[in-house]
This record gives structure tokens, C-alpha cells and sequence, in this order.
């Protein structure tokens, strides 16, 4: 493990912030692409896994262990959003037999 | 060094794959590997907690919840309807403009200190666990309740409403 990383030690923080910025805007290209709505759950924690990836890189950069107990938490907070999400889709399905988010404009008002 | 980049051209390259791939359980494999990707950047990072829970909640409950809905909900008859072609280019133009807005703002930053890892025993869960359980105690039982109240609420949306139809 010490050797592992030992790997890091010269990656900028820079770096560690286009990753993030460019996954980010990955997950919220697939949610402007796609119309599978399971597809755009998945296109969101996309963006929820890159904001963990770059609290986790601030907190080592820092040395402080408060921004991996938020990881946590987003972690938490995830894994009921999804419950929830998933549930809400398979009502939606159940109502109309599709999942394609165009059958759901009638939502707007 | 260039471990890290090599993974993180993985998870840029299989991120790409997620959202491209035309089946999706094609679609929810690729986000397996993705996620597997930032388990090793948490390694990496000797965040081994973060790594552990990563694996552990992301890619066994969280995606295998996805694969059952979507295994519940039977697309294989019809395909997906695509989008247009000039929404897909807007879609794609609007991402781009977003990662570039980004990207230039921080390169103005020029170039930044290398993350070293001060404390080696920051990401360990005897370390977390002292932080957790004193100074974040009262959002962590909290964070019980709200899973507690989110598994009620996945139970009532998802079960069929028989019983309040046989009433009406």
C-alpha cells in the first residue's frame, strides 16, 4: 500500500480537477442525450461519483479528514435517492409501459 | 504518476462508453467498470475506506438495484427512440461548452501543488471513524433516519395499489 501511494505523489491538484470537470460534463451530456430514463439516473451518479473524487483529492491535499466524511454521506444520500428513483420509475412504467421521458411532458403543468 | 493517468483515461474512456452504448446493460457494465476506475483513484489516494465503501455500495447494491429494474422493466422488444440529430449535436455542443468553461477557468490557475499525503493514516477507518463519531455524530444518525425513510418510501411507490382500488 506504501508503495502504491507513493505513485501519487507528484499528480497536481490540477489534474485531479479536469478529471472531475470532464465527467462531470460526460454525465450531464448523457442526460441532455439520452431519453432511456434509467440512463439518465445513471448519468447522475456520474456526476455524484466525480464530486466524491474531488472532495476525496481536497481532503488529502488538505490533510483534513471532515471532506471524506462528506463522501460518506453523499454516499448515503445516493443510495436513497437511487431506492427512491428506481421506485418512481417502476410506477411510471407500470402507468404508462415506457420509460422514455418524452411520454412524461404531460407533467409541465 | 502515470499510473494515475492511465486510470484516469479509463474512467474517461468507459464514462464515454456508459452514456454511447445503445443496450443498457451494456450501458450499466460499463458503469461497473467506471466505478471500479474510481475505486482505484480512492487507493490511490489511500482513501481505503472511501475505496471499500465504494466498491461495496456503488458497485454491489447500487448498480445491481439499477440491473433489476432494468431486468424488471422488459426493453428488449423495442429499442430505445433516438433523439434528433440536431438535439443529440445541441446535446453534445452544450456538454463540451460546459467541460471547456471549466477546464480554461482553471487553467488561468497555472499550475497548482502536487497532492502529497501529509498524514498517511488519513483515509484509514480508525481515523474516519474518530471524526465521525465526534465531531459529525448527530448528521450520521440522521443519515439512519433519512435511509430508513427512503426505504419506506421506495416499499409504498413500488407496491401495486389493490387494496385502496378494492375500497373505492
Amino acid at each position: 500500500m506504501e508503495s502504491l501511494t507513493h505513485t501519487i505523489q507528484a499528480v497536481p491538484l490540477n489534474h485531479y480537477i479536469f478529471l472531475s470537470a470532464i465527467i462531470f460534463s460526460i454525465g450531464v451530456m448523457g442526460v441532455l442525450l439520452r431519453r432511456n430514463a434509467i440512463i439518465i439516473f445513471m448519468s447522475v451518479e456520474l456526476m455524484l461519483n466525480s464530486v466524491n473524487l474531488l472532495l476525496t483529492a481536497f481532503s488529502v491535499y488538505r490533510g483534513d479528514a471532515a471532506g471524506q466524511v462528506f463522501v460518506f454521506f453523499i454516499m448515503a444520500l445516493a443510495a436513497a435517492e437511487v431506492a427512491v428513483g428506481l421506485a418512481i420509475i417502476v410506477m411510471i412504467y407500470r402507468n404508462t409501459n415506457s420509460i422514455d421521458i418524452n411520454v412524461l411532458n404531460r407533467l409541465k403543468w | 504518476m502515470s499510473t494515475f493517468y492511465f486510470i484516469a483515461f479509463l474512467s474517461i474512456f468507459f464514462s464515454i462508453l456508459v452514456i454511447s452504448a445503445k443496450n443498457p446493460v451494456h450501458s450499466i457494465l460499463y458503469l461497473v467498470l467506471t466505478f471500479f476506475t474510481f475505486t482505484i483513484h480512492y487507493i490511490l489516494l489511500n482513501a481505503q475506506f472511501l475505496a471499500v465503501v465504494n466498491f461495496i455500495v456503488y458497485m454491489g447494491a447500487i448498480l445491481v438495484l439499477f440491473l433489476y429494474t432494468l431486468m424488471l422493466i422488459n426493453l428488449n422488444k423495442e429499442a430505445e427512440p433516438v433523439k434528433p440529430f440536431m438535439v443529440k449535436i445541441s446535446a453534445v455542443f452544450g456538454g463540451g461548452i460546459l467541460a471547456v468553461a471549466l477546464v480554461s477557468s482553471l487553467k488561468s490557475l497555472g499550475v497548482s501543488d502536487p497532492v502529497v499525503l501529509k498524514d498517511p493514516n488519513l483515509g484509514l477507518v480508525k481515523n474516519l471513524g474518530k471524526v465521525l463519531f465526534n465531531q459529525f455524530l448527530l448528521p450520521f444518525e440522521i443519515s439512519s433516519v433519512l435511509l430508513l425513510s427512503a426505504m419506506v418510501g421506495a416499499v409504498l411507490l413500488a407496491t401495486k395499489e389493490k387494496e385502496t382500488k378494492a375500497t373505492i
